[in-house]
């Protein structure tokens, strides 16, 4: 009989027997999240902040486009990177299926249009706050971009950590794209369900408890770096 | 602030760079099926393969229908999958050029322990799903197209029911989370025996109908047509291939046990 109490208990044990291979499959998971994340963040934080900026034709149609696409399923996305990396596919030849390089680029499509999109919305709201000033000391619109997104960088980190929570938590297109092979792509999410199949549901529901733990744990380092920031600017 | 930033990229650029370091052993990628990754079957003899060659093994497990695909499609170096029909039509095809038959197991019904059609005591297989099919018993159906799926479906061909009706519930999943839901709806289901010894949740389900020369499951080890993938790694695999049907290889299936019970039964010729 499934208790939660042995689900926790079970949890506990398995992080105090620091199995290696519990451990390879956190590290890869951070891993393959942070990298997708890092590099998602690369791309949508200026992006963002130019949709925010200028005004062209069909602005609206690439906003409304970056909000749909904040909920396009994992396994949407999964399966079309899938397409793509298969050797029958337009980029078979690079080899990539099935790897950890075929995650992260799976997750940096989930978590691209995230952080893009929130990020459009910080800086739209601060640069109306801020536009009088800006334009005033005569600043053009590339030059406010940097300033506008450092002056927004505590509310920007917040919206990468939704990025990273999408990455973490999404197990459709790491399935797809990794195959769940043992040590080599098997992450937290592919291993809950993994052992969720076997009836293994202690186990699972024990690595459930251990993801929300480390993503719990990254979160609080963020909210400390910021508010020990915040203070020192005073 | 600068500083941390500093920091995180430096060390997420580390975090890129140890992960490439990885994957200096040779490997091939064996698409299979479920039930032989679920049991723990690869994780007991690839160790020994990988020990004799220096080749290692990644397994990518789905259902056969899936694992047909990943291969088709040219994503894989080697083929372990359990349907007859299936095998032979990709030979046909000419995706596969060799197969070889590694080991077999067998299908059992479960169900609910009261077992409400009665099945229990059922001559032959066909006649056990004609009585769950006229009690209108509720049954768990893979529906997955797997090797799994199809053998079940060819057998209530030949009880000549075509399965439909609020009693008979296609999942569309795979073998463990299919006995969770028939486990959670009290359901009968069609499992090969290797998943369900190695299952952990059955709460009130118990095996039911077995032993019917019908419910034979073989599994076969296919070698990818070199013409037709010139990239896939044939050499590695070809060791694989044999190494599977050699003594050691049958050796080692045959000392695979789940709780003290042989699963999987090493039947090369």
């Amino acid at each position: 009989m499934l208790t939660s109490d042995n689900a926790f208990s079970t949890a506990l044990a398995l992080i105090l027997s620091m199995d290696s291979a519990l451990i390879s499959i956190v590290m890869l998971s951070l891993q393959v999240s942070l990298i997708a994340v890092f590099i998602a963040s690369l791309i949508a934080l200026p992006v963002g902040a130019a949709l925010a900026l200028w005004r062209f034709p069909g602005r609206n149609v690439v906003i409304v486009a970056l909000n749909a696409l904040m909920g396009l399923p994992p396994v949407v996305a999964g399966l079309c990177v899938y397409l793509l990396l298969s050797r029958a596919g337009p980029l078979g030849e690079w080899g990539l299926l099935f790897t950890p390089t075929a995650m992260v680029i799976a997750q940096v499509i989930l978590v691209l249009p995230i952080i893009a999109a929130l990020t459009r919305q910080q800086i739209e709201a601060l640069h109306g706050e801020y536009a009088e000033q800006l334009t005033s000391l005569g600043l053009s619109r590339r030059r406010m971009m940097p300033t506008l997104l450092w002056d927004a960088r505590f509310a920007l980190l917040t919206v990468i950590l939704a990025g990273f929570g999408r990455a973490s938590a999404e197990v459709g297109a790491v399935m797809i794209v990794g195959g769940n092979i043992d040590g080599v792509t098997r992450v937290m999410t592919t291993s809950i369900v993994l052992e969720t199949s076997k009836g293994n549901l202690p186990v699972a529901l024990g690595l459930g408890i251990i993801l929300l733990v480390l993503v719990t744990m990254i979160n609080a380092i963020a909210h400390m770096i910021s508010e020990t920031a915040k203070r020192r600017l005073g | 602030m600068n500083k941390t930033i500093a920091l995180i990229t430096i060390s997420t650029l580390g975090m890129v760079w140890s992960g490439s370091l990885l994957a200096a052993k040779p490997y091939i990628l064996l698409a299979s099926t479920t039930s032989t990754e679920n049991t723990g079957l690869f994780g007991a003899i690839i160790p020994a393969f990988s020990d004799a060659t220096g080749i290692d093994v990644r397994v990518v497990a789905v259902g056969t229908g899936q694992a047909f695909e990943i291969a088709r499609r040219g994503d894989a170096d080697s083929l372990l999958v359990h349907d007859l029909a299936g095998e032979k039509q990709f030979i046909a095809n000419g995706y596969a050029t060799e197969r070889l038959e590694v080991m077999y197991n067998d299908f059992v019904i479960v169900g609910p322990s009261d077992d409400p059609a009665g099945i229990s005591n059922s001559e032959a297989v066909t006649d056990a799903m004609q009585r769950i099919a006229e009690s209108a018993s509720p049954f768990a159906s893979r529906g997955d197209d797997s090797g799994t799926h199809r053998a079940e479906l060819r057998l209530w061909q030949e009880a000549g029911i075509s399965p439909q009706g609020a009693w008979y519930r296609e999942l569309g999943n795979g073998m463990g989370p299919t006995l969770n839901t028939a486990a959670s709806m009290n359901a009968y289901a069609f499992t090969d025996r290797a998943t369900w010894l190695a299952f952990q949740n059955p709460q009130d389900l118990v095996l039911l109908f077995e032993g019917d020369d019908a419910l034979f499951n073989q599994y076969a080890s296919l070698l990818l047509s070199v013409q037709q993938y010139p990239h896939v790694k044939h050499d590695l695999a070809a060791q694989w291939h044999q190494w599977l049907v050699s003594e050691q290889g049958q050796q080692a299936i045959e000392d695979f046990k789940v709780d003290g019970q042989q699963v999987f039964f090493p039947n090369a010729d």
